[in-house]
This record gives C-alpha cells, structure tokens and sequence, in this order.
C-alpha cells in the first residue's frame, strides 16, 4: 500500500536535510516525491459565498512547515516507519505518516 | 466443577486465543470478536448437553471459525468474494494442528500495543481482544462513558486496517522497544486496578503477563510478572476498613504466599543483567521474603535502588533510597538525603510524609508536626489524609 510522508521541517531548528543516500537506500519503494518551494510561495484557497478566495501563506499557520514530500510503497506501517526514519530530515523535523486512501 | 463453571474457566483462559486466531485468519476484528461471542453462547447451550469437550480451546476456535466462515458466506455469497475468502477458512489448520500456532495471543499482544495507536487505545483494545471485558466494563473501570469507550475501540480498530498496522511479532530489531511498550500497558492496567473496586483490571494485567512470559519469555517481562504478583499477594493487607496499612504494619501471615513463591520462581529464573522491572520485582522480593518487618534486608533495597537510579535516575527514587538508608544508617542519614530532595520535588506529599516520619523518630517533634502538616495539605486521597491525621495526633498526644 501507499503511504504519503509529509516532511516537516522547524525554521529554528537546521541540519542536513540532502536525501541522496535515502533516495539510494530507499530505491524502487519511493514513487514519487519532491522537496517543495518555502511558505513564501505558497497560495491558498478558501470557500467564501459559494465561490472561493485566494491568499497568500499556508492553510495553517504553525511554526512547523511541509518541506517536501514523498510517496512510498510498503508491505505495512512498521515498513513505512522504517522507512521515514531513516530520512535525513527525521533527525531534526517531523514527519507525517498518511495512509493513501485505496 | 459444573458445566458453567467450565464455560467461565474456558472464557478466562481462551477468549484471547480464540480472539487472536480468528483475527490472524479473517484480518477483521470485528467479525472476530463477535464470533468468539457466539462460540460461548454456543458452549453455554451445548456443553451441558453434550458434556465439556476433552479440549474446550480447540471447540471454541473451531466452532468460532465455522461461523466466521457462515457470516462471510452470507455477506459474500452475491459479491464473489466468497471465492477468496473461504478457502483460508476451510482450510487452515483442522482443531488438532492448532497447538502448532500458540502464538497468535502474542501478535495481538503487539498489535494492541502498537506505538502508532494512543496509548487509551492501547488498554481498551488489550482488555477487549485479549483479556474479553466488554465495552461497558472497560467504560467503568476508567470512569468514561460507554459510547467515548465504544468509539475508542472502533477508532483503534480503524486505524489498525487503514494505516496497516501489521499483526504479528516484531522483528528482533524492534523487539525491545516494541516489548517495553507492552509490559507498560500491562504495568499501567495492574495500577489502575490496584485500588479495591477496580481489582479485575489487576487480575487480567497478572494473566496475561503469564501468557507473555510462557509464550517469549523475557527479563522484563518476568520481572514486571514478579513485581505485580509481590504487590498483589499484599492487597487484603494494605488496608483496614479503608484506611491504610503501611508495610512494616501489616499482617503479613496473610500475604498470598502462592503469590510470592510464583513470584520468586519466576524472579529466580531471570535475573540476569537486571532492567528497572527487575530491579523493582527484586526490592518487592526482598519485603515478601521478610517473615517481620524487622527481617526485611535493607541493605540489600538501598542498594538494588542505586541500581534503579542508574538506569532511570529521578528523584522519586532516590527518595525511596533514602527510605532504605535510614533503616540501615539511622533517620539522620535518611533525612540527610531527603532534604537533599526538597528543591526537585516541590509540593510531593510522600516527601513530605517521609520527612516527617525521620524527624519524629529523631524526637524532633515541633519539625515533624510542620511536615506532617504539609503533607496533610498535599496528599491527593482521602485515605492517605486519614493515615496522616492518624499520625499526627499520635504525635501530639505521645
């Protein structure tokens, strides 16, 4: 099954996030993923009058931020686990574990 | 032993196994649990008929398995799933072969205690596959309304599909941490029926330590069984008409000694490079094998809990040291070390009641009635206020 990790990333908080080596070790179980541009590119739409508006910034507003993302194929959580941890960026940021919904 | 007794022994000890295979062969919890349900509903009708079979775990599997298969029949028979259902209904294990999978307990064990479940979750699903209370049982002994418990279950359960939490026993890299995780369910499951009326919650937590520990035996595991069998074999004692009964005070001729000799046997086959529930089952062992409270090996506690502190150093242990040391040494060097305390445990009312039990035995009485005072204003529970009060006219009047 699928999981999408959202990498998380502290502005306060630095360390070497360059995937190389989990791109290596990780292989043909990431599909698909991406380091994303920061919050100052960031657009959102809300619902406003049966239409929508649209701002500036993230939809919500914490210190911590998606930094990227990436899309894994795994037997089960505990792999998926594994595998998240082993991201560089799991030594100084959060990551979100979300099931694909199939 | 009459037929219904039989069908309760058989529910004690098989709900869990008849539970966890279903699960392991269905993958769905629901269907399992409702299926163990109907197979004692169906023993309760049987059994006196037809008499208790020669092996009542493999019936109840067996007759269980049967109606998950008609259940999944009739829910599948138009969708053509049946087709990919029934054949791992029909032909797993036949009854005789299903000692050849003792355990499956164990993968429910960690898959209830799985990290990525909150750990409310974690007890609720543990009491409810493993040990069989029901939802409103559960719901009463942690004082929550029965629909909150209802819907924690079921979000559990959710989870553990959507998010594929694996059902089986981790690898040998995640044991450990996996395993500590389990032993705290059952650790936190035994406090929460430590007090009178919650006693099922501390019966449950001792059998299924007993199932972890005959299934993959473990140093801690046969430690935390050990340490909740040494407090347990105390609870007629440490109370007397609801107020407490402090351990040098109590009977100890009616200490559960099946209990404690359980308890030493397993303690004894374990100790080796001892871990914090060890180590705490040791300091246990070393009150229950004290016939008087005056025989008690303190000397042996201080030290084991210079053990504890060095793998978890904190001040409440370092409290309970002081304790020791003040039976070996004299109060003054107890109360040496719990002054030392003061500044990290600010408002702990067994800090103060330790102070103030040193300080009456060093006849400083005007200090002791302070201490006793302010632990009074600071102890959480009626009980432990009532013994304080206790203490403090004895004082005065002594």
């Amino acid at each position: 099954m699928r999981f999408l990790m959202f990498v998380c990333a502290d502005p306060d908080l630095t360390g070497d996030g360059s995937p190389d080596t989990w791109l290596a070790e990780t292989g043909e179980r990431r599909l698909e993923g991406s380091r994303l541009r920061p919050l100052s590119d960031a657009t959102t739409l809300w619902p406003k009058e049966g239409g929508t508006f649209v701002s500036d910034g993230p939809f919500a507003e914490t210190k911590e931020f998606i930094a990227g993302y990436d899309i894994i194929e795994c037997a089960d959580l505990d792999e998926a686990v594994d595998i998240a941890a082993k991201h560089p960026v799991a030594k100084f940021g959060a990551i979100e574990l979300r099931p694909v919904w199939e | 032993m009459g037929v219904t007794d039989a069908v309760d022994e058989a529910f004690r000890t098989e709900w869990g196994q008849v539970v966890a295979t279903l699960i392991r062969v269905t993958g769905d919890w629901d269907l399992a649990e409702e299926c163990a349900s109907d197979a004692f509903a169906s023993a309760l009708a049987t059994w006196p008929r037809d008499g208790v079979p020669r092996r009542p775990g493999a019936w109840l599997t067996t007759t269980a398995r049967n109606r998950a298969l008609d259940r999944l029949r009739r829910g599948a028979a138009e969708s053509g799933r049946l087709r990919r259902l029934a054949p791992v209904l029909e032909d797993d294990s036949p009854p005789a072969e299903e000692d050849a999978v003792p355990d499956d307990r164990l993968r429910l064990m960690f898959t209830c205690c799985h990290p990525a479940l909150p750990l409310e979750a974690q007890v609720a699903l543990t009491l409810r596959t493993l040990a069989g209370l029901t939802t409103p049982e559960i719901a009463r002994a942690f004082l929550v309304p029965e629909a909150t418990m209802a819907q924690r279950l079921v979000r559990a359960k959710r989870k553990i599909r959507n998010a594929r939490i694996p059902y089986r026993v981790p690898p040998a890299e995640l044991l450990p941490e996996r395993m500590a995780g389990v032993l705290g369910v059952l650790y936190l499951l035994f406090n929460e029926g430590y007090s009178t009326e919650r006693r099922e919650l501390a019966t449950e937590a001792i059998r299924l330590a007993r199932v972890l520990v005959s299934l993959l035996p473990s140093s801690e595991a046969g430690g935390l069984l050990a340490l909740m069998l040494f407090q347990e074999s105390r609870r007629a004692t440490r109370t007397e008409h609801g107020d407490l009964v402090t351990l040098a005070e109590q009977d100890r001729t009616r200490w559960d000694r099946a209990m404690i000799d359980e308890g030493l046997a397993v303690l004894d086959e374990m100790f080796a490079d001892p871990g914090p529930y060890q180590l705490q089952a040791a300091i246990a062992a070393c009150h229950a094998m004290a016939r008087h409270a005056e025989d008690t090996d303190w000397r042996r506690i201080a030290d084991l809990y210079e053990l504890v502190a060095e793998l978890n150093p904190s001040p409440v242990v370092e409290l309970n040291r002081a304790v020791a040391v003040a039976e070996v040494d004299g109060p003054a060097a107890g109360l040496a070390l719990v002054d030392d305390l003061r500044a990290e445990l600010p408002g702990y009312h067994l800090l103060a009641a330790t102070r103030a039990d040193l300080l009456r035995r060093l006849s400083r009485h005007q200090e002791a009635r302070e201490a006793y005072e302010e632990a009074l204003n600071q102890a959480p529970t009626d009980a432990e206020r009532r013994f304080l009060a206790r203490r403090l006219v004895e004082l005065t009047t002594s």
